[in-house]
């Protein structure tokens, strides 16, 4: 048998407590293209920056054509043929394109010189591969699709043998990434190999020959890809782990509570973000937010919760239209997705993160706050919401995962909002408090709040929700009671939005 | 010709009042090029002009007073290099720790080692780096214009000045045309794109440090052992701080930072002019406002008023590798 | 118990690694009186007993920390609104042309008004000059860090402008100001408390000291008791968490370097109306700067900027003693150990802090 281009034994690597890849064994072999599929989080682009030398690996065994390697550091990854497109581009973006290709081989204490083979070296390479990119262009004038160009020149001008590229297509419209997939044909044809990190499955199934699946950290599945389908990699991918089993009734819909009409949100480069979305949430129903991360939920829930403002489109509540800064008093409470981001203050204390952003109420004081009422309400919640430790006067960051959950959720429901706004209600949290935490949204709904619920957990929507509405690429690629979906129907609209869509 | 050779004049002062501060400012874009920010221009500055003045006046050699600056100077900047780089410290409190630090160490040890109460005088007239001649300087001094621009202004001054004027065609070819140049624009504005390309970030920033030092060396240098005959206290005066404000003005590239120092250097020379000078239809002018027409300058161009000031993208930050 | 829990921690930082920090700080300046050979162990004995030896002498050593807990004050503000104010020596100096206005122009007031609107305006002018960068952060995206740095110069100028061509003393040739009329000056505790048997000599000290208290006590009560104060540290330690508390981070920014501007400006009321009486050009002499400092050393708490202004007007009181008896030193070895304290304290806080956290909490975390 042939030596493999990359081979990979019992890789492992944790981050403080957490597990981000458990001996892992992985087989790369060359000239083909190998797809590593998995959920946010699953430990791909761990196990990636590890092969690259971005991060060292506590303990396994790396292997470059048969041979055992230590790479520590990018340069030994550099000089073992390793290249890398990263998911974020490691591009220089005030130098011309010909200057980032240098970086790092510049060939001279001067640069002429250099500059001169690597021109002549870049020109083979582009006609070699169909790479074409002006040299002399800056960086970050260039389009998207083609710094990544640049990105995949630079690996290959530093004899890259082996590419690999992280989410390369997350960032790219689907001509961009029709013309990538030939290029990637192209160099499988050239007898490089390529390892495509991605969790679209139609991607997978596109180009590559053989796919490997991780979940949290594991590899679960070496498969060819012939022999596989989109239906296994999702059940591979979110796996039959636990199902949850949330006790609830039938929805009783009330009156609708949140209106958005034709939402469009452009990020601050003028990539749309959101495209034209229109949908509402009535009260005592729950509706999941379903979606691969990064197709628009974040900025979703951004614009819902008052954080940034839409492009165009609108919100309305109860009817009325929401100024987007004042959201928290139109009775829109908002459990983000990213807690110690910005739904806590790290430095600060519990009870004082108990009132963020309800802390002008009237009830919390005029001038002075009123830290009697804000210490006696959070013991309340402390004990109703089974926070520990059972302590006020701890700061935010001394709480777990699932505590600071816990609190950041009691605050948000305690003010008594009308429309209840919830990203990944269950990201880093343990088990005993994920239940407590389903069961009080079914609550909270049967109490006749509005929830909305955001998460890259399908199954959690599944058990969660009474309506479904499914994001791709920034658009509502598919919207059904709960009762009427199954799993695979929804998996297939969240890998592959336009598909869908279309129908 | 008398306005003629007023021009002439304040072209000489200009020159002489520049020298440190484009040498500062140069140093100061190696600095913050790789990513550090540098309000410590001014406390290297002051230690080197400190160790100038010691060391010429100990040994009687101005070359190992230059020597000296520049070693007193680059240990400061390995000093403000182990705080930011390795230990991830906050570059502007760094900064102005050395800054304080070095005002109160100079007329200290001024004090205990030359028993003069902060200050080291050196003998007059010789010792330091004194104006230089160049050739035919005498000879065409009576043709006209040209004659005069040469002999007064390129002619006539010390070594240092000319060090300092070939330190700008030298940086700009550092920074744009060598392999050290191009790490460096990389470094000040992603720091993980030159890690992943396989080049230590630290080492980089170190070593744009002690350039940074070097610069600063000299220039404190010629503040005590060209310009003036010794150290006194605070003898910088807020040059460093300044040459920070013509960096920025500069947009941290070279040949503009180093005409926004020539823009400020006149400004001083001028308002040196214009002390108790009635000007016709004016009146007096209050030169303690045209000193602060540089600040005041750059902070209308920081606001974005006129133009833009884009820092390099990774300066003040300490590089943390991401997940 | 919490108490406990929160115990050792919490000491080590608040306690243990401000003490590490200024051991380092004099063990450095201990050695550079070596080096200028002298005991360092004399000289200290020597500082501490000009500092708090004898009744003028704690009597200066307050008047300086008076100036300290103002300028640490007006530093320690800003930080907790998460911005690093350089320009507590130009907003001094900007308070002192407020005291200079309402004492050249308004000398007519009586006693009860005059002390009143010179500190009012002290604070208003220190505080215009904190919103100029405020403002210009908040809306302009320019940076605090060199804006102040960049007014202090443009103070300078200004206050030498004002100071010889508008309020100069007419028929005087020296940059300064009238001497205000009785009614502006500031009582000195020495009259108050000499009947007590308490024994300042003749020392600056005056009522500028109860207002610096005074400060001290409002600092505490916005910043940790008010709304507004929630709100300044809340966008101090995390934006993205203000702008999801729907808090407008930048008028928070402007609000912030006004009230720093203020304290700042605030340290003239104890140089003019306590001890001078008039503005003097370049009155503020590089005071402005111990207060990043004292904030840094005393971590952003008044209780802690109450403590590192003693300390540190001890360093200057003692400082100049120092000086008198030990010819060979410099009062200047004042300013270096305040240099050493901002690197240690400051630019090497991750020196000492996380090595002692590690140390010390290991034994702990290991129990059950």
């Amino acid at each position: 048998m042939q030596a493999a281009a990359i081979e990979l034994r019992a890789i492992s690597k944790r981050f403080g407590g957490n597990v981000a890849n458990d001996r892992v064994d992985i087989r790369i072999e060359s000239g083909t293209i190998h797809g590593i599929v998995g959920e946010n989080g699953a430990g791909k682009s761990t196990l990636m920056n590890i092969l690259y030398g971005y991060l060292k690996a506590d303990s396994g065994a790396m292997l470059v054509d048969g041979s055992e390697v230590e790479i520590s550091q990018p340069r030994h990854a550099i000089a073992a043929g390793i290249g890398m497109v990263h998911q974020h581009f490691m591009l220089v973006e005030p130098l011309t394109v010909l200057e980032n290709m240098l970086l790092g081989s510049e060939g001279g204490v001067t640069l002429k010189r250099g500059m001169t083979a690597a021109r002549r070296e870049i020109a083979r390479i582009e006609r070699d591969y169909g790479l074409e990119v002006d040299l002399d262009a800056v960086v970050g004038e260039l389009a998207v699709g083609l710094q990544q160009r640049v990105e995949i020149l630079k690996a290959l001008y530093r004899g890259a043998r082996t590419l690999i590229l992280d989410e390369p297509t997350g960032v790219l419209t689907p001509q961009e990434a029709d013309h990538l997939f030939s290029i990637l044909r192209n160099l499988k044809m050239q007898g490089r190999s390529v390892i495509l990190i991605t969790h679209k499955l139609g991607e997978i199934m596109r180009v590559t020959d053989r796919v490997s699946v991780m979940r949290r950290g594991q590899m679960v599945a070496h498969l060819e890809t012939r022999a596989t389908s989109r239906e296994q990699l999702a059940e591979l991918m979110v796996g039959r782990a636990v199902l949850f089993q949330v006790a609830k009734g039938p929805a009783r819909p009330g009156p609708e509570v949140l209106r958005v009409e034709a939402l469009d949100l452009k990020d601050e480069r003028g990539v749309a973000r959101l495209k034209d979305l229109s949908f509402s949430v009535h009260a005592g129903e729950i509706v999941g937010v379903a979606g691969v991360s990064g197709n628009g939920q974040s900025e979703l829930l951004e614009v819902l919760g008052g954080m940034r403002s839409p492009t165009r489109g609108s919100i309305a509540i109860r009817g009325k239209m929401t100024c987007w800064r004042s959201i928290r008093e139109q009775g829109v409470a908002h459990v983000p997705e990213d807690r110690l981001r910005n739904g806590l203050v790290r430095g600060m204390k519990a009870y004082e993160n108990a009132i963020l952003g309800y802390h002008r109420r009237r009830d919390y004081g005029g001038f002075f706050l009123s830290i009697r009422t804000i210490l006696s309400r959070t013991r309340d919640w402390f004990s109703r919401y089974d926070i520990r430790p059972h302590d006020v006067f701890l700061n935010a960051t001394s709480f777990s995962g699932g505590n600071q959950q816990k609190l950041v959720m009691a605050r948000e429901i305690e003010h008594g909002p009308v429309l209840l706004l919830i990203g990944q209600p269950t990201r880093g949290v343990d088990v005993g408090a994920i239940e407590l935490i389903h069961r009080r949204i079914v609550e909270l709904r049967d109490q006749g709040m509005a929830v909305l619920i955001v998460s890259v957990e399908l199954e959690e929507i599944m058990s969660l929700a009474d309506r479904i509405l499914v994001m791709a690429d920034g658009r509502i690629s598919g919207r059904m009671p709960t009762a009427m979906a199954d799993e695979r129907a929804i998996g297939m609209m969240m890998a592959d939005g336009d598909a869908v869509a279309a129908d | 010709m008398d306005y003629f050779d007023q021009s002439v004049f304040l072209a000489a002062s200009t020159i002489r009042l520049a020298t440190p501060l484009v040498l500062a400012a140069l140093a100061g874009l190696f600095a913050e090029r790789s990513g550090v920010v540098d309000i410590g221009l001014e406390g290297k500055m002051l230690a080197a002009a400190f160790a100038a003045a010691a060391l010429t006046a100990i040994s009687g050699s101005h070359l190992l007073g230059l020597a000296g600056a520049i070693v007193t100077s680059m240990m400061l900047a390995l000093v403000h290099g182990y705080a930011t780089i390795t230990h991830r410290g906050d570059q502007v409190v760094s900064g102005m720790a050395i800054n304080i630090t070095v005002a109160g160490l100079g007329p200290t040890l001024a004090e205990a080692w030359f028993g003069q109460a902060g200050r080291i005088s050196l003998p007059p007239g010789r010792g330091r780096f004194m104006p230089i001649e160049l050739p035919f300087a005498a000879g065409v001094r009576d043709i006209p214009i040209v004659g005069l621009v040469y002999t007064d202004i390129i002619s006539g001054q010390n070594l240092l000045t000319y060090i300092a004027v070939l330190t700008i065609p030298l940086a700009v070819w550092v920074l744009y045309c060598t392999r050290f140049g191009l790490r460096l624009r990389a470094v000040g504005e992603n720091p993980a794109a030159v890690d992943t390309a396989g080049i230590s970030v630290a080492s980089l920033r170190y070593r744009a440090l002690l350039m940074t030092g070097l610069l600063c060396g000299i220039a404190g240098a010629y503040l005590s052992i060209a310009q003036s005959e010794g150290f006194t206290r605070d003898m910088t005066a807020g040059k460093g701080y300044l040459a920070l404000a013509a960096l920025i003005f500069g947009k941290w590239r070279p040949v503009p930072a180093v005409l926004a120092c020539l823009l400020f250097a006149f400004t001083d020379a001028l308002q040196a002019r214009l002390q108790g000078v009635s000007l016709p239809g004016i009146g007096s002018v209050p030169t303690q406002l045209v000193q602060a027409l540089p600040y005041v300058l750059t902070i209308i161009l920081l606001a974005g008023f006129v133009g833009r000031a884009v820092a390099p993208r990774a300066v003040g930050k300490p590089y943390v590798k991401e997940r | 118990m919490a108490a406990a829990r929160r115990g050792l921690s919490f000491w080590i930082d608040i306690g243990l690694i401000p003490l590490i920090n200024l051991a380092a700080a004099f063990l450095v300046s201990g050695l550079i009186v070596l080096l200028i050979g002298e005991n360092p162990l004399r000289a200290a004995w020597l500082m501490i007993y000009g500092a708090f030896g004898y009744g003028e002498a704690w009597g200066y050593t307050l008047f300086y920390a008076t100036n300290f807990i103002f300028v640490g004050l007006a530093v320690a503000l800003a930080f907790h609104a998460g911005l690093f104010n350089i320009g507590g020596e130009g907003q001094a100096y900007l308070g002192g042309l407020g005291i200079a206005i309402v004492g050249t122009f308004a000398g007519f007031l009586p006693r009860f008004l005059a002390i009143p609107a010179a500190i009012f305006s002290a604070a208003l002018v220190g505080g215009i000059w904190g919103l100029v960068p405020g403002w210009l952060q908040a809306r302009r995206g320019s940076h605090v860090v060199v804006t102040t740095i960049l007014l202090n110069f443009v103070a300078a100028s200004l206050m030498a402008y004002l100071l010889v061509n508008v309020l100069i003393r007419p028929g005087q040739q020296s940059p300064e100001t009238i001497v205000f009329p009785h009614a502006f000056w500031l009582p000195q505790l020495w009259t108050w408390l000499g009947p007590f048997g308490v024994d300042l000599g003749r020392s600056p000290l005056n009522a500028s000291i109860l207002l610096a208290l005074l400060c001290c006590i409002l600092f505490w009560l916005l910043i940790w008791k008010t709304k507004l104060g929630y709100e300044i540290r809340v966008v101090g330690h995390n934006r993205d968490a203000a702008v999801y508390a729907g808090i407008n981070v930048g008028r928070i920014v402007i609000i912030a370097m006004i009230l720093s501007g203020a304290l700042a400006g605030l340290m003239a009321v104890n140089e003019v109306l306590g001890a001078q009486h008039r503005v003097i050009l370049g009155f503020v002499a590089g005071y402005g700067y111990v207060g990043i400092a004292v904030a840094l050393m005393g971590r952003n708490h008044p209780i802690g900027i109450i403590l590192a202004a003693i300390l540190f007007g001890a360093l200057y009181q003692g400082g100049s003693e120092l000086a008198f008896d030990m010819p060979r030193v410099s009062r200047d070895i004042v300013v270096v150990v305040q240099g050493l304290v901002i690197l240690f304290a400051g630019g090497l806080e991750h020196l000492f802090g996380p090595l002692l956290q590690a140390r010390l909490m290991r034994p702990q975390r290991s129990q059950p």
